[in-house]
């Protein structure tokens, strides 16, 4: 199982959720997608990404004005 | 999801303004991104946008002063950090969204094939095609 980063930080509407979704595409299931960022929509629109694509959101966590997501394929 | 629920957008982008290019190029990647399909139907000013090195060139729809308008816009834009046209038009059919070019706005305007980045076009179409794409689609706009 693979883990892959991706680097949203300083990255404003819609890259932040164009880069998740280009990362899961090349994901493998199983493997985890971490997204990390500092758009604030992002935050709520990924998860919400995450459900319509039917995908197991692991955590959303903040550090400071960074936050960072956790995606199972 | 069930079987027959819409899951698709479908955007015509009948303006050729950057700032409406860049409206139509946003929902329909947030839409890929979100898991639905995506089709854009250039047709009239946005079809100027799909030439070769036209992609930039639209005006701002509102205040565009000869240019001054939107010199400042794309300032602030790049102060914001916004992607480009081209990255998201690249994104855009990285996540498998199809082009579509009107082929009457191409005879009327007599743009030919050649003029267009080909590459990336889908289909070369009419309105037939784009009644059978919002049909079957969830959101349809005009941009």
């Amino acid at each position: 199982m693979a883990e892959i980063k991706v680097d949203c930080i300083g990255e404003t509407c819609p890259v932040p959720l164009v880069e998740t979704r280009k990362a899961l595409r090349k994901a493998e299931p199983g493997d985890i997608v971490e997204v990390i960022g500092t758009h604030p929509s992002s935050k709520k629109e990924i998860p919400m990404a995450v459900k319509a694509l039917g995908l197991e959101l692991l955590e959303v966590t903040d550090e400071g004005d960074t936050w960072r997501i956790r995606i199972r394929k | 999801m069930a079987d027959n629920e819409k899951n698709k957008a479908t955007i015509i982008a009948h303006s050729g303004d950057m700032d409406k290019i860049y409206s139509a190029l946003i929902v329909a990647n947030g839409a890929l991104s979100m898991g639905m399909e995506a089709s854009i139907f250039f047709t009239f000013w946005g079809l100027q946008r799909l030439k070769k090195d036209g992609l930039e060139k639209g005006p701002l729809s509102k205040m565009n002063m000869f240019g001054l308008g939107k010199w400042m816009v794309k300032r602030k834009m790049k102060a914001s950090n916004v992607a480009s046209l081209e990255r998201m038009l690249q994104d855009f059919v990285e996540l498998g969204g199809k082009i579509l070019a009107c082929d009457m706005t191409m005879e009327i305007m007599g743009i030919k094939k050649e003029d267009l980045r080909d590459d990336l076009v889908s289909d070369y179409c009419a309105v037939g095609t784009y009644v059978n794409e919002a049909r079957e689609s969830a959101i349809t706009l005009f941009i």
